[in-house]
């Protein structure tokens, strides 16, 4: 039911006339809203006493697309099952909830904009949120893998087509390349698990065991594919380099969701089909991911472009998030789940206070910018706070997570929490060094000479990402709440 | 109706702050100060609760997050310790913010002064009722982000800017440290619960932990990294620079903030702890050291300033270290005591500091003062009496405090002890020298400020009177009238809050030290106060002389300097850290390295490589012969002398030699295009 709202949305758009913008604009907002408004009625009903994929028979399938068995003719023997199950547990909940609460916010911020191919532009998105959510909630692997990989379609035709400047090509050129690199692996051992098992679906997966030596290869070739998405870091160029040349519902895409499919990988496959690789890998990614922290963050602090550095930020959470996932222990993983949750709302937030910036001055470069807080009070407020939020102090969203990371990697090895701690002095330098350059000091009228606040559009767009910041920040328990029984089901199950 | 405490401040923060331009000025002002006024009616109740009565109070009020064994609740606790921390926040809270009132009254953004303000009035509050860790956590980073709004208030000023980014990154050094220590806490106790883990603290005393590998002491490890937070909020030797430099901030705030409430933090979690460090000698030894060492650094260096707010800040640092050693020394109580009274007289000095400012046309420079004990009297008398106070002047508020540190330092015969006794008591003088100093240059000494400055100088208005007038009276009377009840022989005020092993007491011991030792002090203040008049205003010439002398120059210039720590940091941090930034992460590997083994490199050396292979489809078919005959020796080859070549084809060498071989084809192709462009020249 999920997946078909924004479908049918797409179908809707289909026969309008492209010339008729605002329409297509409001079809495209009103079904992405009503999907909101239906994820929303998952996490409701959600049971989050119980460690099992829900909604498998309930509400998907009405819509008709559950247990549809995709017979192939050309192969009977042995993909004669390709289940399209769909489920929802406690881990792949908030993400879909996050997905469907940033794709309005996209359509939102590209109102007025995005004024070529509005339509394609709409249907990019639609169809974008159906395959994010699929991603999500498919309980097939080779599923899984098509729609991760599809994901890339419609991102890179975002980039390409509605990018800002002529170097978007060969943005989304690395983009794809990086992404379908790792990708290739991944199908290999996709093969390899399906000749040794029989089977692609999850569940049955979770009870199969791979010898130790099979484990790692296929940990690696896994790795290989999710690496890229995090990004890790000898694998992380192609990130700044399209966010910022993404548009701005492109970047929040980006940094908000698609970031995430690589953690969620490895925590819906490599963690739960290859314990004991984790284990052999550990080291391994602690190392990549602090080195990914320090790293970054430095390279953070001497970046002019507003986008890489937000760009260059969200690697270094995200390697967070990778320590938290590995640290074998519950606070890591739920601590992680939720230092994603809080990157998908706070980095969106910080891209759509570029982009407001954008619409405004044309322009990303920081040097021109001074003094925003003069002529921009509102605009001012919101940016310190999701500042803030970015460096993670408490009482903001990545609070929680951060320090539930922190401890989690410390009761497994405290030299790793001691290194990534030094993230958190990093990370507030370049934050509050950009925060000051913007938003302080004297106003550059000779650059910036447009002056208006935020608009009720733009206000209505920040204030679901502010009330979520706020809301996990304080009482995040409904979170944790519902996520309890998945991690330790993942983490003790086998 | 504890909660309200807290409440208040938070809500006056967010109607103030959010919907100031409906209240408007007289509404932020007065709603802003009267519930912070409010709040301070309703500490005193629970300070007779709680204190006089003995009755503890615990509130549970709702779950903040749990994962498994971690648990962190939003949760208050009120005993001793915490209601006198709530007396002393916000009576100087209250003062202030009536004392902004009238001093930011010209100030177009006055509302969101006062917002910031209260907000860092709640967050104060919030750190010193939290009942575990985290919670306290929260109000340590919470003051952080107000100080550092509130220095940045002035936002227009680059130096005000500059400022507070300093104070929050180091401050996030400090904070690293306590984190670190409430995850250590954490993986010892399994809990961050204060009662959980102070009950448990003596039953682990002899417990290890493995800290970056290496095993340790866990409590003597725990209290470090606590006091690494501590060394971080309250200015510290090491994180001290942010200090001196938050002085951009309004005068209001440098009195609340880093003078009264924020900068003792640190002493009060010391304190708060005081169950952990009591079983981590160790670490009280490096508590009492760094603390003796910081009291000295910055009373050498608040000599020789001339910015007005610096050299009280620098006092304020000094006086910190004096309170960091006496927890140093085990004697925790009085180092809460010592923070009560030099929240008095320090918010006093600020704020009259405030008032010469604020009347000189926000001169700060004392060079370009002098003479305005004659303009100012009333703002003259209240400094006096700030500084009489602060040296310790028999009878006042200092003296109860001050003295007694110096006494139980030498009371209590350790090495440590000894040390600190030592800077201490050198430091006695030396704070009688830079307050006097600081009397004598603005008071006394002939004026050398301009003509239109003098004129328009008037005494403190009604409203920046009362204030400092209320602590007048409590910079001569708090350290009398509390002295018995909070460091008296046997009090039962502390209850549980402060936990001292038995052997470490000396409160008895510090009765009976030598006469000689108890008058000291006084003695050490007389003489600083001498030197001060004789170099400030009865020979000026003899102190130019002196810094004529190379030797006296170099010390005054390496005492002026700050000794060098802020340049040291910049040059040999801050500088390398962003260079690293840019030369190496940035240009050298991410659009260097990087890029040449991913996308560049494969995007050049494909095309080149695909050129020169195709020359090989020659169409003759003994050439495809051939290379059919050389692919089917080598496959012979290869498998029947597998057991030779796997050593020869091991996997790292492979690597190497793909790196190596998109270089070779990345410069060649490279150099092929720069020859192709010489030859278009040509």
């Amino acid at each position: 039911m999920v997946l078909a709202v924004p479908l049918l949305g797409v179908t809707a758009l289909l026969f309008v006339p492209s010339w008729k913008t605002q329409t297509i604009r409001n079809i495209a907002l009103n079904s992405s809203l009503l999907t909101f408004l239906i994820s929303l009625l998952l996490w409701i009903e959600f049971d989050s006493s119980s460690a099992v994929f829900q909604y498998t028979n309930g509400i998907c399938s009405p819509s008709g697309f559950s247990d549809v068995t995709l017979a192939r003719a050309a192969s009977s023997s042995s993909f004669s099952a390709l289940n399209f199950a769909l489920g929802v547990d406690g881990i792949s909940l908030f993400f879909i909830i996050l997905t469907t609460l940033l794709v309005p916010i996209c359509i939102l911020v590209s109102w007025n904009n995005i004024e070529i191919y509005v339509k394609e532009y709409c249907i990019a998105f639609l169809v974008l949120e159906t395959l994010m959510l699929t991603v999500f909630s498919v309980l097939d692997l080779l599923l899984f893998y098509i729609f991760f990989e599809s994901v890339l379609i419609p991102m890179f035709i975002i980039i390409g087509v509605w990018g800002s400047r002529e170097r978007k090509i060969r943005a989304a050129y690395q983009f794809f390349l990086y992404t379908l690199f790792g990708s290739v692996l991944m199908l290999l051992a996709i093969l390899l698990i399906y000749f040794q098992t029989g089977t692609l679906d999850i569940e049955m997966l979770y009870l199969s065991d791979f010898s130790e030596t099979r484990q790692c290869i296929l940990w690696l070739a896994f790795f290989a594919s999710f690496a890229v998405k995090v990004p890790m870091v000898p694998v992380h160029i192609w990130l700044p380099e399209a966010h910022v040349e993404a548009p701005t519902a492109g970047s929040v895409i980006l940094a908000g969701i698609l970031l995430k499919l690589g953690t969620y990988g490895f925590l819906r496959f490599s963690i739960p089909l290859f314990p004991y690789a984790c284990i052999y890998f550990t080291p391994l990614i602690y190392t990549m991911s602090i080195i990914a922290i320090v790293y970054t963050s430095c390279t953070t602090i001497r970046q002019i472009d507003l986008k890489k550095i937000i760009a260059y930020s969200s690697v270094a959470h995200m390697n967070f998030v990778t320590i938290g996932l590995f640290s074998q222990n519950t606070q890591g993983i739920e601590g992680s789940i939720l230092l994603m949750i809080s990157h998908g709302l706070v980095s969106p937030a910080l891209f759509l206070c570029v982009g407001v910036l954008y619409d405004r001055h044309k322009t990303r470069l920081l040097r021109y910018y001074s003094g925003c807080g003069q002529t921009m009070p509102l605009f001012a407020l919101l940016f310190v706070f999701f500042t803030m939020a970015n460096i993670s102090l408490p009482g903001t969203s990545s609070f929680p997570g951060e320090f539930l990371v922190f401890i989690g990697a410390y009761q497994n090895n405290s030299f790793v929490a001691f290194c990534a701690a030094t993230g958190m002095v990093l990370g507030a330098a370049y934050a509050l060094w950009l925060c000051n350059r913007l938003v302080y000091g004297v106003s550059k009228p000779d650059f910036i000479n447009t002056w208006s606040d935020l608009n009720r559009r733009e206000f209505f767009m920040f204030a679901p990402l502010i009330a979520g910041i706020l809301w996990i920040g304080v009482y995040p328990e409904p979170f944790l709440d519902a996520m309890h029984c998945s991690c330790i089901y993942l983490l003790y199950a086998q | 109706m504890y909660l309200l405490v807290l409440l208040l401040p938070l809500l006056a923060s967010i109607s103030a702050g959010l919907f100031g331009r409906f209240l408007g000025f007289r509404g932020a002002a007065l709603l802003t100060t009267s519930s912070v006024f409010l709040s301070f009616v309703i500490s005193c109740i629970a300070f007779y609760e709680v204190a006089l009565s003995g009755v503890t109070c615990s509130i549970e009020w709702m779950p903040w997050f749990f994962s498994e064994m971690f648990d962190a609740g939003w949760g208050f606790y009120f005993d001793s310790l915490t209601v006198i921390m709530l007396c002393v926040i916000t009576s100087i809270s209250t003062l202030v913010h009536l004392y902004s009132i009238s001093y930011m009254e010209a100030d177009p953004h006055l509302p969101r002064f006062m917002a910031y303000l209260s907000i860092f009035t709640f967050f104060m509050l919030m750190l010193v009722t939290a009942d575990n860790f985290l919670q306290m956590f929260f109000g340590w980073e919470g003051v952080g982000l107000a100080s550092y709004l509130l220095i940045n208030f002035w936002f227009t000023r680059l130096q005000a800017s500059k400022a507070s980014i300093k104070a929050m990154l180091v401050n996030r050094v400090g904070d690293f440290g306590l984190a670190l220590g409430v995850m250590a806490i954490f993986s010892v106790f399994k809990t961050v619960d204060f009662y959980t883990v102070f009950a448990l603290a003596a039953h682990q005393s002899e417990a290890v932990l493995i800290f970056c590998n290496i095993e340790f002491h866990a409590l003597t490890v725990i209290c470090i990294l606590l006091f690494v937070g501590a060394v971080g909020k309250s200015a510290q030797l090491g994180l001290h620079t942010w200090l001196p430099d938050a002085m951009e901030g309004p005068t209001p705030v440098s009195a609340l903030i880093h003078a009264a409430t924020m900068v003792t933090a640190g002493v009060f979690m010391i304190a708060r702890c005081s169950p952990l460090f009591e079983y981590a000698p160790k670490a009280l030894v490096v508590v009492a050291i760094v603390g003796a060492m910081t009291c000295f650094f910055a009373a050498t260096t608040g000599v020789v300033q001339n910015d007005l707010k610096r050299v009280i800040a620098y006092s304020t640092a000094s006086q910190l270290g004096y309170m960091i050693f006496a927890c140093g020394i085990s004697q925790y109580t009085v180092g809460v005591f010592h923070l009560m009274n030099h929240a008095f007289f320090k918010a006093l000095l600020f704020l009259s500091a405030g008032s010469v400012i604020h009347s000189l046309s926000d001169q700060q420079d004392m060079r370009k003062m002098g003479g305005m004990a004659k303009l100012l009297p009333f703002t003259y008398a209240m400094m006096s009496i700030g500084s009489f106070s602060l040296v310790g002047f028999p009878f006042l508020t200092g003296f109860y405090s001050k003295d007694v540190i110096l006494e139980v330092a030498f009371a209590r015969y350790t090495w440590d002890a000894n040390f600190a006794y030592l800077f201490g008591s050198i430091c006695v003088a030396l704070t009688s020298y830079y307050s006097f100093r600081l009397l004598f240059l603005t008071f006394i000494a002939p004026t050398n400020a301009y003509k239109s400055t003098v004129k328009a100088a008037h005494d403190a208005p009604f409203l920046l009177a009362l204030p400092l007038f209320l602590l007048s009276i409590g910079s001569i009377f708090v350290g009398y009238c509390a002295k018995d009840m909070m460091i008296g022989l046997a009090t039962p005020f502390w209850a549980n809050a402060i936990f001292v092993l038995p052997q470490n007491n000396v409160l008895l011991e510090s009765e009976f030290i030598p006469q000689s030792q108890k008058f000291l002090p006084l003695i050490a203040t007389v003489a600083g106060a001498v030197i001060a008049y004789f170099f400030s205003v009865y020979s000026t010439k003899t102190s130019f002389a002196l810094k004529q002398i190379p030797f006296f120059r170099s010390l005054y210039s390496f005492l002026n300097k700050r000794w060098y720590f802020d340049k040291v940091y910049n040059d040999y941090i801050s500088k390398n850290t962003m260079s690293f930034g840019y030369n190496v992460s940035f240009k050298a590997l991410d659009k260097g390295f990087f890029e040449i083994c991913g996308p560049t490199g494969i995007a050049y050396s494909f095309p080149a490589l695909a050129q020169y292979w195709s020359r090989l489809q020659s169409g003759l078919i003994y050439h495809y012969a051939v290379v059919m005959l050389l692919g089917l020796t080598m496959l012979v080859l290869v498998s029947s002398a597998w057991s030779v070549l796997e050593n020869v084809l091991d996997s790292r060498i492979l690597f190497i030699y793909a790196i190596c071989f998109l270089f070779y084809n990345y410069y060649n192709s490279a150099s092929r295009a720069l020859g192709s462009t010489e030859n278009l020249e040509k």
